[in-house]
């Protein structure tokens, strides 16, 4: 059997805080599988292979981002990997640049690898924290729950889902958080994001190879109660049927009653794909009431203050 | 300068704020609230924005920054310039900001010497108030990144803030390829191969960006030609050896590599300031413990080995200390502000060095780095406290090394009794 061919994108350039993490959770959920692994590092002079199954790019600085985009696009590598239906996962710095274009130095716009309908630019402020976000249902990933830090403002075009809808925290900015198309996924949850979501990390392995062998159980007892401890941090009021989250294939968790005043897209709801495009031609989620039309994405303005993106 | 003249000298407004700083400081203390520096600095700034530089006019400053090892390093070279004789002010407690260096030259207003452990994003600022006359440039690598400024940008800062100082002597390693290129825009450095253990964050040129050639402790860029400048200084194994070229044992009382990099480092300063070697290493050599790092309690027939690792260069040096098996070793972590609240660097430290061992897990966030050392394929228990700990170890081993964040290491130590 050939092994998975995990291929983490240059961790010379691209690894600020926990990448490997990412790595480290999806070799071990394919091996407690049955599955043979092999992970191949490539630094930013090597050249990018074309014949890996999930590709993964980590959060960076501003500059090495630029000089990573400007690298890939030379490389060609990750596009024949991605043309071919390659998985590619990337967070934070490497979730724009999976974009047509990105906030540079100073916010100057930097092309983009343009793996995804998505440009960024620099936010207001920067997001600093707990985040937690319910996953597009039709991805049967359940609720994200992880750290963002990054001052991204990330809109999403026509080409692109997004990912979740942001409960706490800021996301892309605008009550949406990540985005995917075809087997390429980003996410502003940062660093090591699929150790506290296995079901994300289940669901790139299943894009991968199709159908997944049962997981021990008892190997994922620790990161369930890891889990529920940081959602029941973050979400004081569901602290006693945190766990009941994770069941797979759960609907979303639309939860009538009191919501900490942080949870801003509450009343969001999750629409059918055909239907929910406005009138720019950009893929958003519908409101309930209060999110109307009138509430977009901050719109990137050019600023002094360096940002880092990881 | 004779005795007690500082503060007479001072304008009566700074004076002020001087001793009004000093008097909540000690109130402070008295009132069990820590050491009190940072209330009584911050009150005297309030009252003189201008007092850091006018507290520092007079008086000979070294800044000691870095990721790791400033509170060490800070506390080995005011050792290693004891023979000057005289006092030194120093802020031995880590209170590393603006304030904390006000209250420790107000405190000590005799003191002609000042060493002075500077927080990295303080460096310009303290640069430009205290007119420093070394500054030490340690190492630099990723920390605490929800409230810390990018390094690559720190670096820059740095490099800014010393080409703006060129009455400044530099002390900075030359095996840290950030460090070398913050330090190099400097008329003055004293370059010191002080080695470095972790690599994660000095893979590619700070100046280009390119993929940099590594060879051991050398390393170059291919593209903009940057590479490791000469050394004067050099650690070499537990041997330092002189700008002459004379290798000397350290045998310090503190362990591991870190620490005699440091200790090295704290060698170059004292001779920037014509103290010998022999007389700097012998002061040296008497560090024991620094601020309750590296300690060694007793607690129920266990002896309790302390150590402090906030981030994960630090975690790797420490891992390298810790008693090799079959040793106990707890480790802590929590995530409270002064650790930083994001624990994804757990993913950054390698730990299947602890393979095979008897590993405990504490801290606040204990199954964050219980779901770590389960990837890594060590086995580990959890536990609540360090009294846990002790009864978890004591039928089957004398000692236990505990490995703690900042606020984990310091619930310890104060579970422990406030060792010093």
């Amino acid at each position: 059997m050939r092994p998975l061919r995990l291929v983490w994108i240059y961790p010379d350039l691209l690894s600020t805080y926990g990448d490997r993490g990412n790595v480290l959770v999806l070799e071990r959920r394919a091996q407690l599988r049955g599955i043979p692994v092999e992970v191949v590092e490539v630094n930013s002079d090597q050249q990018v292979p074309r014949d890996g199954d999930i590709y993964l790019m980590g959060g960076g600085e501003d500059l090495p981002q630029t000089l990573a985009t400007r690298r890939l696009l030379a490389d060609g590598g990750l596009h024949a990997a991605a043309e071919r239906g390659a998985v590619v996962f990337a967070v934070c710095a490497g979730y724009q640049m999976m974009g047509v274009e990105f906030g540079g130095a100073d916010d100057t716009p930097v092309q983009g690898l343009g793996l995804l309908d998505i440009r960024s630019g620099r936010g207001e402020r920067r997001a600093v924290g707990e985040i937690v976000a319910d996953v597009d249902p039709g991805l049967n990933v359940g609720r994200l729950t992880g750290f963002e830090n990054h001052q991204g403002v990330t809109r999403l075009g026509p080409g692109v889902r997004p990912l979740a809808r942001t409960e706490i925290g800021t996301g892309n900015g605008d009550g949406t958080e990540g985005s995917y198309a075809g087997r390429v996924l980003g996410t502003y949850l940062h660093g090591p994001a699929l150790v506290r979501n296995p079901n994300l990390a289940d669901l790139l392995l299943f894009w991968a190879i199709g159908p997944l062998p049962p997981f021990p159980p008892q190997a994922e007892e620790l990161a369930k109660r890891l889990r529920a401890e940081r959602l029941a941090a973050v979400l004081p009021q569901l602290s006693s049927g945190g766990t009941v989250l994770w069941h797979r294939g759960l609907p979303p968790p639309i939860t009538p009653g009191p919501r900490t005043p942080r949870c801003r897209s509450g009343r969001i709801r999750w629409q059918k794909p055909p239907s929910d495009r406005t009138r720019t031609g950009q893929r958003r989620f519908a409101s309930a009431s209060t999110q109307g039309p009138g509430r977009r994405p901050r719109l990137p303005r050019p600023r002094r203050s360096p940002s880092r993106r990881s | 300068m004779d005795a007690n003249t500082h503060r007479t000298r001072l304008p009566i407004r700074a004076k002020l704020a001087s001793t009004v700083g000093d008097a909540a400081a000690s109130v402070s203390r008295l009132a069990g609230k820590g050491d009190g520096s940072v209330i009584g600095g911050r009150i005297g700034l309030r009252l003189e924005p201008d007092l850091l530089s006018l507290l520092a006019v007079g008086r000979q400053v070294v800044l000691v920054t870095g990721t790791n090892g400033k509170t060490t390093t800070t506390r080995l070279i005011t050792a290693a310039l004891a023979p000057l004789g005289g006092q030194i002010a120093s802020n031995i407690y880590g209170a590393n900001m603006d304030a904390g260096a006000v209250s420790a030259l107000s405190r000590t207003p005799d003191a002609r010497i000042a060493v002075l452990e500077t927080d990295e994003k303080y460096i310009p600022s303290m640069v430009q108030a205290t007119s420093p006359r070394v500054v030490t440039l340690l190492n630099l690598s990723r920390d605490q990144m929800d409230r810390a400024a990018e390094i690559w940008l720190l670096a820059r800062r740095w490099r800014e803030a010393l080409a703006a100082a060129p009455e400044c002597r530099v002390v900075a390693n030359a095996d840290d390829p950030l460090v070398a290129w913050a330090a190099g825009a400097s008329r003055q450095v004293t370059w010191v191969a002080a080695g470095q253990a972790w690599r994660e964050d000095s893979w590619c040129c700070p100046n280009c960006g390119a993929h940099l050639q590594r060879d051991g402790d050398d390393w170059s860029c291919r593209e903009c030609g940057g590479r490791r400048p000469p050394v004067s200084w050099m650690l070499y194994g537990d041997e330092v050896i002189d700008p002459s070229g004379r290798s000397t044992p350290l045998e310090l009382a503190l362990p591991g590599r870190a620490n005699r990099a440091n200790a090295v480092v704290a060698l170059a300063v004292a001779e920037a300031f014509g103290v010998r070697l022999g007389q700097a290493l012998r002061e040296v050599r008497g560090v024991t413990s620094v601020a309750g790092r590296y300690t060694q309690v007793s607690r129920r027939g266990v002896d309790i080995r302390l150590l402090l690792a906030k981030n994960p260069a630090g975690w790797l040096e420490a891992l390298d200390v810790v008693a090799p098996a079959p040793a106990p070793v707890l480790l802590a972590v929590n995530a409270q502000g002064p650790d930083g609240r994001d624990t994804s660097w757990l993913w950054d430290v390698d730990f299947r060095r602890l393979r095979g061992r008897t590993v405990l897990v504490g801290g606040e966030r204990r199954l964050d780095l219980a779901v770590r050392l389960e990837a890594d394929e060590v086995q580990f228990r959890l536990v609540s406290t360090i009294e846990e700990a002790v009864d978890a170890v004591r039928a089957g081993s004398a000692n236990l090394e505990v490995l703690a964040n900042y606020t984990a290491f310091q619930q310890y130590r104060t579970a422990l009794g406030r060792v010093q």
